[in-house]
């Protein structure tokens, strides 16, 4: 099969099967290693199941699924265990007692692995990089398939993965949430959490062969931080996680025949690839969501100081018919400096022509349409109704009311501004002796 | 009622003994002997509370005081020095069904990925028990609930969009969700806005005809006598325990908070705003 | 056997000692200072920097590979503190996710060298994964000596302004310290350490370094200055008998040996440091349960005995009786009867139950105690409330004499002052 002029080989398929696989088992799992925040504790166990799997090893002399499964879970357990004892009983900082637990455990596998298991599949290179790219060599043969034997390992895991989140569903995500209420409910937030950490060891030795000790780690946490900023629902961040470690070991093992590299270490390179995306372009947490949402926060309250200003003048123009000159039709441009400077002011005059708050007449004169004028008697109404409750309620000079009400009327809404006027019963004027006009 | 049994000696006219066993229907809550401690450091020693009818209790003291540490114990969320606690006369893993509990708002992470309705829902899990899902009545259930706080319109937002008053109703939801005959509140009324207060105001006031049991840890002396008809005042031992009239007064406050005035002059206000309202 | 060392095993042996030195100076402030993994996710990020500069470079070259290092290690610290500034990931996501990524990176480029370029398999960049000491010549360790010495220099000069970050970072603030500055330079002392560990213990491992010596030298001492001196020992410690093992044993990588050292002074340090260790702590706390279960049992056994007394319920008061404690305590009788037998086997009571006269002044103290703090807590709640302790005796041991004084004439006024539970015993009944 030839893809984006690579010719991906049926080993280099098979490879892209044991990393869907895997990716998505590790994702899924991720999802609540990221929410409960004990990413780090993965961490620490994806390199404390070493030393776990080689003793397994040891003593049963073979690499049989279940040994390694046994050694994995003691070492995990072990490591939870040693990291809590420390932090609690030893007054070590959490953070210094799991690095102390993982680099000393994972000392001691790579020890115990180049000195008495070198000659069987776990070799130091195997600890790093995993065994993916060369998957496809060690077959069973499954029906009319030459299947990679580490897949039959995989597959039920990532079945038995599933199979957990579904069943245990509502547990995990009140325990995760709130453990305190789970505690009162009666759900025991330890046993789960040690539920939990059995199935990540799990998931951590089955993927162990195929990406290796450290790179696990990336499979469970980078695909679940990236679907975190995606969305704002469990399963969909679930679903999300999945697709990520998918695409991350498609586009991963793809990457490693282009540039003939790592498989395991690309299909890290490219979830953290997506992960960057995400967090500069995710709709909502998206750095770019947040730089366009304050800009728009900008323009909408330099767009509303002109309208406001325009009213103003309107008032004036009403009371003082003499000074008409002076005020109305304002110079757009001028208007637009002063409330923001040239290029914002500029841009959110141009939102509010487009909108329809104000018009254009003459040459360079700006008034405001129906529209706009309620708007404008709208945030004045608001403006004058803050004074005056300020005024009222904390004795603040005469000068030190506008200051604050300028900020605050582009967040009182209709609501907030019924409850001040009747908590002021419907003031006339404000402290300044303005009228404060009715609401629009 | 509420009290607090005296065991000691100087309480010669009843007989501790009889006060445990001739009662007819086992008191709501009974606290008794209660120490918990953080290695030699007690936060709670020698608590003594019977709570013999349902009603609103107020749990209020100073800062540091245990109070929070109080029903956590109640609970069984922390681990008991000495001392036993019992809930409508069964320990209380027996009657974890019975109990709602609101913890108090910082204790989760609100960017957690669940809508308000997934949050109300939680409460019925302890009817659930393991396994089991929740269906179409516990969703009709939960829905209910977040229309009696006024948040029915939110039930799809997710948690961490709604105001600190929003969020503080959604846990009180979830409370009623729990269906309980005792709630426990661990300071639901903390940095809330004037309309979840009267919300809650409203909800304690309803659940008190219902004829439910309500510990709320309280830290606005101001509005106890507004809120409760009995108070626990609390300083690391209980310092008083009864019926608000009765308990709520200068001489005991002073003993709780020691001399701290500014807290003393809120109590002033509303024993003034009390006794004027008689 | 063991042989005496050559001349390239001592360069190996000063080298390696150095980088314990070093690692375990600023490793300490970075453990008090809850950055412990910051060194991790630096290392780890510091191998995509090894190849590029590699590849750039096209040969092997220390400097050039260590600059790489210690630039793209430097980047991966900076873009876990922005996304956790600027993003919801949480910062042990935040930490997961730059150590795995840049891993994953390094060992895809490293990859790439091996199967790409010529000169790539004989480049000894494997060696960087867990460390090799062997290679090191004594310009390498007069380099690390250098750098050391800076470290060394950098901690000598603000001592003072280290340790008030380290240890309230808020409070240096308010006082006017550039807490930023002062964090940077740390992490600056952090990334050099790393950077010139990386050829001896490796990407992987060379965390541990940092972490280990100064999280055991913590067992040891509560004072700042002497915890960097043990910090320093332990490094050197760990540094020069891990070398010597992996001179000794052919085939294995230097830096799970080394870490394995560090790990047993860890523990060791974990088990016999004085108070902090476990055995101390664990005798510790032997000591303060027996002594809070004889409390128990005293003031219980006087009550039962006052009980009696008092209110004549029960026949025979000079003697206390499971049944008396049962109803007293309010307590099952099998556990009375338990505490009963207690009480006789540690000689408060004689056989038939009544109290010795150990037992009654011990009981007394322990009585007396128990209400001074009660009412103490009543009447002096802000006073108490610091001081408490579960051991009354402790509690009330540092109160003034006055105060004291007031509350014993209240509580003999009010009639519950305790007396001597043997008075008004016939005398006789006790052998």
């Amino acid at each position: 099969m030839n893809v984006l002029g690579v010719h991906l080989s049926e080993a280099t398929l098979w490879s892209m099967a044991v990393g869907i696989v895997t990716n998505v088992a590790c994702a899924v799992l991720g999802c609540h290693l990221v929410l409960r925040r004990l990413s780090l504790l993965g961490d620490a166990i994806s390199h404390a199941v070493l030393p776990g799997i080689v003793v397994g090893y040891l003593l049963s002399g073979s690499l049989g699924v279940l040994t390694m499964l046994a050694g994995a879970w003691a070492a995990a357990i072990l490591t939870s265990l040693l990291t809590d004892s420390l932090t609690r009983y030893g007054n070590v900082p959490e953070d210094a007692s799991m690095g102390v637990v993982f680099t000393s455990l994972f000392a001691l596998g790579v020890v115990l692995v180049s000195r008495y298991a070198r000659n069987v599949h776990i070799d130091a290179d195997c600890v790093l990089y995993g065994l993916i790219d060369t998957a496809a060599l060690d077959v069973v043969a499954v029906a009319r398939w030459y299947v990679p034997r580490v897949l039959l390992t995989l597959a039920p895991v990532l079945l038995a993965t599933l199979v957990f989140l579904a069943v245990f569903w509502k547990e995990l995500k009140l325990t995760s949430f709130d453990p305190a209420l789970a505690a009162a409910l009666g759900f025991r937030p330890r046993m789960v959490h040690y539920l939990f950490m059995g199935m990540v060891a799990t998931v951590t030795v089955a993927s162990f062969e195929a990406v290796g000790s450290i790179l696990v780690i990336a499979m469970l946490i980078v695909p679940a931080a990236t679907a975190q900023l995606l969305t704002d629902r469990l399963l969909r961040m679930v679903v999300a996680a999945a697709c990520v470690g998918a695409i991350s070991a498609i586009v991963g093992c793809w990457g490693a025949v282009r540039w003939n590299t790592s498989a395991a270490g690309m299909m890290a390179v490219v979830a953290g690839g997506q992960f960057a995306v995400a967090v500069c372009f995710a709709p909502r947490y998206g750095l770019l969501s947040k730089l366009w949402h304050t800009w728009q926060l900008g323009l909408r309250i330099v767009g509303e100081d002109v309208v406001a200003r325009l009213f103003r003048a309107e008032e004036l123009a009403r009371s003082a018919p003499r000074t008409t000159a002076l005020t109305a039709p304002a110079r757009a441009g001028h208007l637009a400096r002063l409330a923001g400077g040239p290029i914002a002011g500029r841009l959110a005059l141009a939102q509010l022509w487009w909108r329809g708050d104000v018009a254009f007449r003459g040459d360079t004169g700006l008034t405001l349409t129906e529209r706009g004028r309620r708007l404008a008697q709208m945030l004045v109404r608001g403006h004058r109704l803050w004074e005056s409750y300020l005024g009222e309620h904390f004795a603040l000079p005469l000068d030190h009311l506008h200051e604050p009400a300028e900020r605050l009327e582009h967040y009182l809404g209709p609501r907030l501004q019924e409850q001040l006027a009747e908590e002021l019963a419907e003031p006339g004027r404000d402290p300044h002796g303005r009228e404060i006009p009715p609401s629009a | 009622m509420l009290r607090q049994p005296e065991h000691d000696r100087n309480a010669d006219e009843t007989a501790p003994a009889e006060a445990t066993t001739a009662r007819a229907a086992p008191p709501v809550v009974d606290v008794h002997d209660v120490t918990v401690a953080y290695h030699r450091r007690p936060v709670l020693w020698d608590v003594d509370l019977v709570l013999d009818e349902p009603r609103l209790v107020g749990i209020v003291g100073p800062n540091g005081a245990g109070k929070s540490t109080l029903i956590k114990a109640i609970l069984g969320l922390v681990p008991l020095a000495s001392g036993r606690v019992q809930i409508f006369g069964q320990e209380v893993a027996a009657v974890r069904r019975r109990i709602g509990y609101v913890p108090q708002r910082e204790s989760v992470d609100w960017d957690f990925p669940v809508t308000v309705l997934d949050v109300v829902l939680m409460g019925t899990y302890g009817r659930l028990g393991w396994l089991r899902r929740p269906g179409r009545r516990e969703r009709d259930t939960a829905r209910e609930c977040l229309a009696h706080v006024g948040m029915a319109d939110y039930a799809s937002r997710q948690i961490g969009q709604l105001s600190g008053g929003q969020q503080q109703r959604v846990f009180l939801a979830r409370a009623l969700a729990q269906q309980a005959d005792i709630y426990f509140m661990d300071e639901p009324m903390a940095g809330v806005d004037a309309a979840t207060e009267r919300v809650v105001f409203d909800l304690l006031a309803e659940l008190r005809r219902q004829h439910k049991a309500v510990l709320v840890v309280h830290h606005d002396l101001r509005t106890v006598p507004k809120y409760f008809d009995y108070v626990v005042l609390l300083n690391m031992g209980v310092v008083a325990a009864g019926p608000t009239a009765d308990v709520f007064t200068t001489k005991n406050l002073q003993q709780t908070y020691g001399g701290r005035l500014s807290v003393l002059d809120d109590a002033a206000e509303a024993l003034q705003k009390q006794q004027r309202s008689r | 056997m063991f042989a005496w060392p050559a001349y390239n095993t001592l360069v190996v042996l000063a080298g390696a000692s150095l980088l314990g030195m070093a690692g375990g100076l600023v490793g300490s402030f970075a453990v008090l200072r809850r950055r412990s993994l910051l060194g991790d996710a630096l290392a780890h990020a510091a191998l995509p920097g090894l190849c590029l500069a590699f590849l750039l470079v096209g040969r092997r070259s220390l400097p050039a590979m260590q600059a790489g290092a210690l630039a793209t290690g430097v980047l991966g610290v900076i873009v876990i503190a922005l996304l956790r500034r600027a993003t919801r990931v949480k910062e042990d996501a935040a930490i997961g996710i730059v150590l795995s990524v840049a891993f994953g990176a390094g060992v895809v480029l490293l990859r790439y060298i091996q199967n790409e370029t010529t000169e790539g398999s004989k480049a000894g960049l494997d060696a960087y994964l867990f460390g090799k000491t062997a290679g090191m010549i004594a310009a390498d360790v007069v380099f690390i000596a250098a750098v050391a010495a800076l470290c060394a220099a950098a901690v000598l000069i603000l001592f003072k302004e280290l340790k008030l970050v380290a240890f309230d970072s808020a409070f240096a603030h308010v006082q006017g310290w550039p807490t930023l500055s002062l964090d940077l330079l740390l992490l600056g002392l952090i990334a050099v350490s790393v950077v010139i560990s990386l050829p001896a213990v490796g990407v992987v491992l060379t965390a541990a370094l940092l972490i280990l010596p100064g999280a055991a030298a913590r067992f040891w001492t509560s004072r700042l200055d002497r915890l960097l001196v043990v910090a320093m020992l332990f490094g050197l410690l760990t540094g020069a008998i891990g070398t010597l093992i992996s001179a000794q044993v052919a085939g294995l990588p230097a830096g799970p040996l080394i870490v394995l050292v560090g790990a047993a002074l860890f523990l060791i340090s974990a088990l016999a440091g004085p108070r902090r260790g476990a055995v101390a702590r664990w005798i510790a706390l032997t000591l303060q349960r027996r002594q809070l279960a004889k409390q128990r049992l005293l003031i219980a056994l006087y009550e039962a005995s006052d009980l009696a007394k008092t209110q004549g319920l029960l026949p025979g008061a000079q003697v206390i009786t499971a049944g008396a404690l049962a109803v007293s305590e309010a307590m099952p009788i099998a556990k009375a009867r338990r505490d009963v037998r207690a009480g006789q086997r540690a000689g408060l009571l004689d056989r038939a139950g009544a109290w010795t006269e150990r037992g009654a002044s011990q009981a007394l103290a322990a009585v007396r105690a128990q209400r001074i703090c009660r009412q103490a807590l009543r009447d002096y709640p802000e006073l108490m409330v610091s001081r408490f302790d579960l051991d009354y005796s402790a509690a009330v041991a540092d109160l003034p004499r006055e105060l004291l004084e007031t509350i014993e004439l209240k509580l003999r006024r009010e009639g519950a002052w305790p007396d001597n539970p043997r008075s008004g015993m016939t005398a006789g009944t006790s052998p």
